[in-house]
């Protein structure tokens, strides 16, 4: 295959990936969105290989790509739906990872010289390729181990983070410089250095951030992931994993965006870490709000849900956690048979990644169109008979409005205390991430129903058969 | 030691109440109390001696033993003159009491050097709602006021198309939207009438169109809303304006249930006999202000009276005639009441006075008058109440329309200056292989950001799998080191570059095909 052929193949398979992009618009166009991508991928892993750059090898690369493809199709294939999150941030880890491994094999390659001013930016892009891939590999392999549970979700605070960081960013200039200006080959170990500093950092700077922000910090190195290959794209001098790794890298920082503000947070808050334990127990402890809850009971529930007209469904995190949707699908597909307007309102940090509640329920058969954002929905509310809260708290919080003093206050919450009756389904008393007390369950309105998601449920369920 | 509350068999002509029920008296003996009840106390409400002793309480016989061994007395009517001359020195009486019509009745409870909590004084707050038993009254007597009017009504109130003829549905016109009102809107709807309702307050105009209502207001301008989320008194412009609304209405509407009461003054009179003699034959007025004069001119308090074909019922005793269901409510808010005075669960209660809720309902502190209690200082009116201080955060565009607000020009001059400069930087000292690099690059960041925003929320966590997925294209950095073609004579460390070559090509490969197929599994779950 000529030059030129692979960089048209490489230009088809690059407007292919910015259609898979635009094909997830809806959820109509998402799955053509996706064969996209795939075609996408197979015309630019071939063109490679059949191009000018590789001149043999086949075999070597047919059988890391047999093994790799098998393993990656049985992940996808055992992993449950609540698991998403931890199996999209090892997938991260893993982008890292080879972003690093090619960083290294291009700097030991001996056989690409250059001068002057491009030998600097080659350098420089091989430094940077490999700072980005190393971070984007610890702290999604700790990112896994929060989501999945293996590393406690509360954020680790070192005194004095902030300097650690800093300090930590000046050695890693201090050796980027040293690394330039090396002789040829010499540049190892501050290569090596700088690659255990960005792996230390990417730990410490996850460990910072607490469970209720994984949301920011999975879609944060869903972008690193990207810029990871978009400087090994600068590496190479290869423009389609620039372009690849733009798109990827956009879209991150999109998402994390659209994640802060959904929280009412700064990014730069985000990622400093520690929410919910500094300023947060401070106002928390001067305004406890007074009053009293109303237990309820599963029968009870059932009971009201069964005399309702119009039903929303606000699920957290507590329902991923109690693998609780199923029964959620199977409540609501009765409801609905009986007439019962149900709907779920789902606000975009839910859960512990964008859209994980979405997920859920449409692996639970809920069908998308009565699944509404927290913007389509939140005028909804008076007008509803019943708002059942599963397993959520800070998404419900009426102080992030009512009290300027609250550590969420100005994030935008799901009104469910606006709706005639709210039950909110929890284990306990306990606060939510944020460590703040919710006036919600002190209301009027407000109805607990105590107990394991899922358990409860099912006995909503089978007191609704009945 | 653990106080006695004594429930005396209410003696007021026709009452079926009772100040508690046995479900409460189990909740009472666990706040410490002990409770005596009188015999017969609770057969008006079908809660008869043995559940009582079965709740745990003692059943007394003789009615002056009761009063004597008492040390708080639960009442629902005031108490009689007989009743009065019953109390011991230094007992808690808890009851509705109407300090303001009843200055003798005070008088008396004065001299005999007692406390009284009197339940028509609970201040209306949010707070004090579970012992507001008036409101748990209201709603009553408005459902029950619907079921009387339904029944001296000669016809369906929902509309019917039957073989034998349409009937149309009853049209009802409700006015005061308190809670009596929105409780009777409520059970009007409930049976499939036409129901409209007028208020001085014009705030409550969602609360009626809450409970099905259409909600008529009157046309002048004037704010009705009192201290405390009471009415008052209106202007006379505005009253003239309010008759002629109604006029209007009586000529339409086939039921009138008036719950018009303002705190303190006899009833306003708001339907005339003229607008009796308006409406149709076999029509129904079912006033609830009766016991405070009426609404209605021709309204016969205790009576029901038929005048020009239209039935007035003046029923004083609405919720005696649901006697289970008010009894049990005002004895779940007496319940709450004693929670608030007794919160160390001991059986013994604390009067106190610095609280805002007790020391509006405290009438009466040991033989000294406390009423009228200093104004309240909140209105329960929402409206008014301190807006929340935080307004929420203006409403962004979802997705689909770019970021969100432009941003502020200044802000905007600073990125660009950043960027300006920053352009400089990279064209002063860059290569020119690297600026054709760095041009695709920000054009992709560009088309990213585009395609990115318009992608549903809902998708979110497959747009995550799919741009991880994506990002394994870095497999190619991988696959061109593996054996490049080489010019002569040129050497490198092929073993340990395709060492790493081969590693960073399986990584790439898990996710490559992982992160498609796993895409693929959840798109594949995303159905209407």
């Amino acid at each position: 295959m000529s030059e030129s052929l692979a960089t048209v193949s490489y230009v088809g398979a690059t407007i292919l990936f910015i259609l898979s992009l635009g094909g997830l618009s809806n959820p109509e166009s998402s799955r053509r969105g996706n064969l996209y991508g795939i075609i996408g991928m197979a015309i630019a892993v071939v063109a490679t290989v059949f191009g000018p750059r590789v001149s043999g090898g086949l075999p070597f690369i047919i059988v890391a790509m047999a093994i790799g493809g098998s393993i990656g199709l049985y992940a996808a294939r055992k992993v449950q739906m609540t698991q998403m999150p931890e199996l999209v941030a090892l997938m991260h880890s893993l982008v890292g990872f080879a972003a690093c491994t090619v960083g290294y094999a291009t700097y030991i390659d001996t056989s690409i010289q250059f001068n002057g001013a491009e030998k600097s930016i080659h350098e420089l892009e091989i430094y940077v390729g490999v700072l980005i891939g190393a971070i984007t590999f610890s702290g999604s392999v700790i990112a896994f181990g929060k989501l999945s549970g293996k590393v406690s979700g509360k954020p680790l605070l070192l005194p004095g983070r902030h300097w650690i960081n800093l300090a930590g960013l000046l050695i890693v200039i201090w050796f980027g410089g040293s690394f330039m200006h090396a002789e040829a080959g010499s540049g190892t170990f501050a290569l090596v250095v700088m690659t255990m500093i960005a792996l230390a950092f990417g730990v410490h700077m996850v460990m910072a951030i607490g469970g209720a922000d994984m949301p920011v910090v999975v879609s944060m190195l869903n972008s690193y992931s990207g810029w990871a290959a978009a400087a090994t794209g600068f590496m190479l001098s290869n423009d389609l994993l620039i372009v690849t790794g733009a798109l990827v890298g956009s879209s991150g920082a999109i998402l994390s965006y659209i994640m802060c503000r959904a929280m009412n947070r700064n990014f730069i808050s985000v990622i400093a870490g520690g929410f919910g334990t500094g300023g947060g127990t401070v106002a928390a402890a001067g305004e406890q709000p007074a009053g009293e809850v109303s237990p309820i009971s599963a029968v009870e529930t059932a009971e009201l849900l069964r005399e309702s007209k119009s039903v929303i469904i606000v699920p957290g995190y507590g329902m991923a956690v109690a693998q609780a949707q199923h029964t959620v699908y199977e409540i609501t597909r009765h409801l609905r048979e009986k007439g019962v307007t149900v709907r779920f309102g789902i606000h975009p940090v839910a859960g512990r990644m964008p859209g994980h509640m979405n997920v859920l329920l449409a692996e639970a058969k809920v069908p998308y169109d009565i699944v509404m954002e927290m913007d389509e929905i939140n005028d909804d509310f008076p007008a509803t008979d019943v708002a059942m809260v599963i397993g959520a708290n800070d998404i419900v919080n009426p102080a992030a409005q009512d009290d300027p003093n609250s550590p969420i206050a100005g994030m935008p919450v799901l009104e469910v205390w606006k709706a005639k009756t709210s039950i909110v389904m929890k284990r306990s008393m306990a606060s939510g991430y944020a460590g703040v007390d919710n006036p919600l369950f002190y209301k009027e309105n407000n109805r607990m129903l105590f107990g394991d998601a899922k358990k409860m449920l099912d006995e909503v369920l089978t007191a609704l058969k009945m | 030691m653990a106080l006695i509350i004594g429930i005396p068999k209410e003696t007021y002509p026709e009452e079926k109440r009772v100040a508690s029920v046995p479900d409460v008296v189990e909740k009472l003996i666990k706040l410490g109390f002990e409770v005596a009840v009188e015999s017969g106390a609770g057969n008006g409400a079908n809660f008869f001696d043995d559940a009582y002793v079965a709740a745990g309480a003692k059943v007394i016989a003789n009615t002056a033993e009761l009063w004597s061994m008492s040390n708080i007395v639960f009442k629902v009517r005031a108490p009689s003159t007989d009743e009065v001359s019953l109390l011991k020195e230094g007992t808690t009486l808890v009851s509705f009491v109407w300090p303001a019509q009843n200055a003798g009745l005070m008088e008396q409870l004065a001299a005999r050097k007692v406390t009284v909590l009197a339940m028509d004084s609970v201040p209306r707050m949010s707070r004090a709602q579970k012992m507001d038993a008036l409101s748990s009254m209201g709603n009553i007597a408005g459902y029950r006021a619907v079921i009387e009017a339904a029944h001296h009504f000669g016809r369906f109130f929902t509309g019917q198309i039957t073989a034998a003829g349409k009937v149309p549905p009853a049209k009802v016109f409700i006015i005061g939207a308190g809670v009596a009102g929105l409780a009777a809107i409520g059970a009007a709807v409930g049976l499939g009438a036409i129901v409209r309702a007028n208020d001085t307050r014009p705030e409550v105009g969602d609360q009626v169109k809450s409970m099905g209502g259409e909600f008529v207001p009157v046309d002048y301008e004037e704010e009705g809303t009192g201290v405390g989320g009471y009415a008052k008194v209106m202007s006379e412009g505005f009253q003239k304006a309010q008759l002629a609304t109604f006029a209007k209405q009586a000529k339409e509407v086939d039921i009138i249930i008036t719950t018009a009461l303002i705190p303190g003054k006899p009833a306003p009179k708001l339907i005339t006999a003229e607008m009796v003699r308006s409406m149709r034959p076999g029509s129904v007025i079912v006033d609830l202000a009766a016991e405070q004069g009426g609404n209605c001119e021709l309204t016969k308090p205790g009576k029901v009276v038929v005048k020009d074909g239209v039935t007035i019922i003046g029923y004083t005793d609405l919720p005696s005639r649901l006697s289970k269901q008010s009894s049990t409510l005002y004895a779940t808010n007496l319940l709450r009441l004693m929670e608030e005075l007794c919160k160390a669960k001991d059986g013994t209660i604390d009067v106190n006075m610095d609280d805002e809720v007790i020391r509006g309902a405290t009438v009466i502190k040991d033989g000294t008058v406390t009423w009228p209690p200093p104004a309240p200082k909140l209105s329960a009116a929402p409206p008014q109440a301190a807006k929340p201080a935080a307004p929420p955060p203006e409403k962004k565009s979802s997705h689909g329309h770019g970021a969100s607000a432009p941003m502020p020009a200044k802000k905007l001059a600073t990125v660009f200056g950043a960027g300006a400069l920053l352009f400089l930087l990279i064209g002063a000292n860059a290569p020119a292989a690297f600026l054709s690099h760095f041009t695709v690059f920000v054009l992709a960041c560009f088309v990213g950001y585009m395609v990115v925003w318009n992608v549903t929320p809902a998708l979110h966590t497959p747009l995550m799998s799919v741009t991880n997925a994506i990002s394994s294209i870095i497999a190619i950095g991988a696959l061109v080191q593996i054996s490049p073609p080489l010019a002569e004579g040129v050497e490198r460390p092929g073993g340990w570059i395709s060492l790493l070559a081969f590693v960073g090509i399986v990584l790439t490969a898990i996710n490559m095909f992982g992160g498609f197929a796993v895409t693929r599994r959840m798109l594949a779950m995303f159905r209407k």
